[in-house]
């Protein structure tokens, strides 16, 4: 293994944790926006609040962290991405800013009118910006992001049915994350009428991303066949073993072994995040460029790798630190946000 | 490698013009906040020591009000930053996909800085009645840790843009990477202490300012004043530290980016006995209505007038940065320098005299708004950076529109990004507004 192979492997982790905490806090989102009336919404929203204000801040950064080592690890296929797909990741960059300003912002208001308009930005931008990060997904795995400057088209590139299979079935993961944790955490607050609804959710978002997953395997098979073949083949094991996974924790769910449903989700969507890179490997930017043609020279990425090690001494136990201790907090649902 | 030839491509002036803007507002947007998130830290950690050292419960009240606007700050700075780094390769992709390798081990580690900054913030915010008072004040050391060490990785970043280090160029390519040679460049230690310092300047300034206001409504109890006094005497006892700072930054320039030093005082002649322009316009080629101080700038420069400074006829029109912005940017910087020193020198007079604030309104008058003067330091310090090495984006190396995306249609993603920075900027004033009348604190963090 050199190098490169294993920074892209590393990233690649990054960006499987930033799907599983990230993806969820956008999730969370999704559930705010579907949570109904000011006065009816409320448990739940309280929940949500709960459940990702402490800890969507250090989620975010594993996005950061992935940018920073695509950028620096493979400087080519970050710049042909960015550049071609400047549209959607403008548009999920401007969702992030709009979600994260808007969650701090209806925390600290008081009035209901304002916690009604920074509310409604923060579940409509939790919504928008990982269906255009999906967006994004389809546009590379379809082969449609050429090496170079903008070499792509920059419309056609994310407007087209693998990128909108990847946008729809990106805010449905995160949905049913987020419901699949909600309902954990409702049941261990000692709220088990909230644990019930978002049970319920959580059955409902595993169902459809389900037959979303389904309805994709149509779309890539005329879409973007050459992952459809990766898929079919060398990722066949990831891809069964997600769907397994996936149909296990709808029994989980039925069953009420919240805990467990928890673990089956978090290893269903990782299975598929790994399905993706294993089905196109060595390919970066599918058809032609290779992760070895993209890589830095080897001292860059054996310096990032370094870095990465000595930053995963400091952040992994602290990242444990502040999860031991958001799980351990008390929920308290009668006082007044 | 692939040839990097393909990352080659032209881009409209206009769409050119569009990106730089749009970098300089997201930019100058974050800036503020960046500030912010580095120096309200100590702030915080301070009061909340003294708190537990005295048991005087007005420091707790200050450190649990500044704790509410450090949430909103925090989050605010975390997304805003986030755009940038998108922004890097949305706009500006040659420069990444050439460069990105030389230049992301800073990158990488500002990240690392941010993950723990993040972390224990979520702990300092939301566990401070779930900790011991004593592990509560140790969980903030890292997030002031943090702060300051990812502003010093990211500065370092910029200032290899400043002088360019630790690679060769082979027929245009990128060859002989050395990342930590690229980290510690030349232009790193006076631009990183520069903006540290200011930092904690914007956060001491800005935070007096909002009590300097209270206090001259009359509202003179204890809360206030040391609310007022905690930040200002920090922003005050560095101000002289930032004007030998912001001289061996000056230095620095007259050495390695002579064309921006040039810039910043619209000197066109090169040789001894430079003169010092104060304000004034640059029209066909030389500076009229300045105030000229003879020999001025070769006594800065070299301590004798014999000093040879390089002027702008040293360097062809075409690569010369546009002079009138970066003089008046970087005439505007120092001056608002002077006037905080000042402020500072009255405050320590009277404190020294008569163990109280000066009696003058106009001191807190000038109090009040000494924040604001210290962002606009702070933002016209940037332009006289990053405009001040213009055409180039990285200095003698790679101009400006060659990095640029050349996608069609860049205007459109700047007016977008435009209209959510003005929605953003008014949101965030009123919802700090709030804060800081009703002193609203979220059910984590209300008093025991």
């Amino acid at each position: 293994m050199d190098s490169a192979q294993i920074l892209l492997a590393v990233m690649w982790a990054g960006l499987t944790v930033y799907a599983l905490l990230g993806g969820a806090d956008f999730g969370g989102g999704v559930w705010d926006l579907l949570a109904g009336r000011s006065r009816a919404g409320m448990p739940q929203r309280r929940l949500i609040e709960h459940s990702i204000g402490p800890v969507w801040e250090a989620n975010h950064v594993w996005l950061i962290f992935v940018l920073v080592v695509l950028w620096t690890g493979f400087p080519l296929a970050f710049a042909s991405v960015m550049s071609t797909l400047y549209i959607p990741l403008t548009l999920a960059a401007l969702g992030i800013i709009a979600r994260g300003a808007a969650f701090a912002f209806r925390k600290a208001s008081t009035e209901l009118w304002q916690q009604r308009l920074f509310g409604g930005a923060f579940a409509l931008s939790s919504v928008l910006t990982p269906f255009f990060l999906g967006t994004v997904a389809g546009g590379i795995a379809s082969a449609r992001v050429p090496p170079g400057l903008a070499a792509g088209d920059v419309v056609g590139s994310w407007l087209n049915p693998t990128s909108l299979l990847g946008g729809v079935l990106a805010v449905l993961v995160c949905a049913y994350l987020a419901a699949v944790y909600l309902c954990d955490d409702a049941a261990r607050s000692g709220t088990p009428q909230l644990a019930e609804g978002f049970r319920r959710r959580a059955l409902l978002a595993a169902v459809v991303t389900g037959a979303g997953a389904l309805a994709g395997i149509a779309v890539l098979h005329w879409d973007a066949p050459r992952l459809f073949s990766g898929l079919i083949h060398r990722a066949l094991p990831l891809v069964v073993l997600s769907a397994v996974l996936g149909i296990a924790s709808i029994v989980l769910l039925a069953l009420r072994r919240h805990l467990l449903v928890r673990v089956a989700a978090v290893l269903a969507v990782a299975a598929v995040m790994w399905g993706w890179p294993v089905a196109q490997y060595p390919a970066m930017l599918p058809p032609g460029l290779t992760y070895q043609e993209a890589a830095a020279a080897p001292v860059v990425t054996t310096t990032v790798l370094v870095v990465a090690g000595v930053g995963a001494l400091l952040v992994v136990p602290s990242l444990v630190w502040l999860f031991v201790l958001q799980r351990r907090m008390p929920y308290d649902a009668d006082t007044s946000g | 490698m692939t040839p990097l030839a393909v990352l080659a491509g032209p881009a409209s002036p206009a769409d050119l013009v569009a990106a730089r803007t749009q970098m300089a507002l997201s930019l100058g947007w974050h800036i503020v906040f960046a500030c912010l998130g580095v120096g309200m830290p100590a702030l915080l950690l301070f009061t909340e020591w003294r708190a537990h050292r005295t048991g005087d419960a007005v420091y707790m009240r200050l450190a649990r009000r500044w704790a509410t606007a450090v949430g909103v700050l925090f989050a605010v700075g975390a997304v805003s930053g986030t755009i940038l780094s998108f922004e890097m390769g949305l706009l500006w992709p040659g420069l990444m996909g050439v460069y990105g390798e030389v230049i992301g081990l800073p990158f990488a580690m500002e990240g690392i800085a941010f993950f723990v900054e993040a972390i224990f913030l979520g702990v300092y915010l939301y566990a401070w009645d779930r900790l011991s008072p004593r592990a509560h004040l140790l969980s903030g050391i890292p997030v002031l840790v943090a702060g300051v060490s990812s502003a010093v990785f990211v500065v370092a970043a910029n200032a290899w843009m400043n002088a360019p280090r630790g690679f060769d160029l082979e027929n245009g390519k990128v060859a002989g990477v050395a990342p930590w040679a690229a980290v510690f460049n030349p232009a790193m230690p006076p631009q990183v202490l520069h903006m540290v310092i200011a930092a904690f300047m914007v956060s001491g300034f800005g935070t007096a300012g909002v009590y300097a206001v209270a206090l001259l409504r009359g509202r003179r109890d204890r809360y206030h004043r040391l609310g007022f006094l905690v930040p200002f005497t920090l922003a005050a006892a560095l101000s002289p530290v930032q004007v030998v700072a912001g001289d061996y930054a000056a230095r620095f320039l007259a050495g390695d980016q002579p064309t921006k030093l040039a810039a910043a005082e619209a000197l066109f002649p090169t040789g001894p006995n430079a003169p010092l322009h104060l304000g004034g316009l640059v029209i066909d080629g030389r500076i009229r209505y300045a105030l000229e101080i003879p020999s001025g700038l070769s006594m800065l420069v070299g301590f004798t007038p014999g000093t040879v400074v390089q002027g702008l006829d040293r360097v062809a029109p075409a690569d010369r940065p546009p002079i009138s912005p970066v003089h008046l940017a970087f005439d505007t910087m120092v001056g608002i320098g002077m006037v905080l020193l000042l402020l500072s020198a009255w405050l320590a007079l009277s404190w020294w005299r008569r163990r109280d604030l000066p009696a003058s309104p106009w001191f807190l008058r000038l109090a009040s708004v000494a924040g604001v003067l210290a962002v606009i330091a702070v933002e016209t310090g940037w332009v006289v950076t990053e405009v001040g090495r213009q055409p180039w984006i990285v200095y003698g190396k790679m101009r400006t529109f060659e990095a640029v995306n050349p996608a069609p249609g860049l205007w459109v993603g700047f007016a977008v990004v435009a209209v959510v920075y003005a929605f953003l900027t008014v949101a965030v004033v009123y919802v700090l507004r709030h804060v800081a009348r009703t002193g609203h604190v979220a059910p984590q963090e209300t008093e025991p």
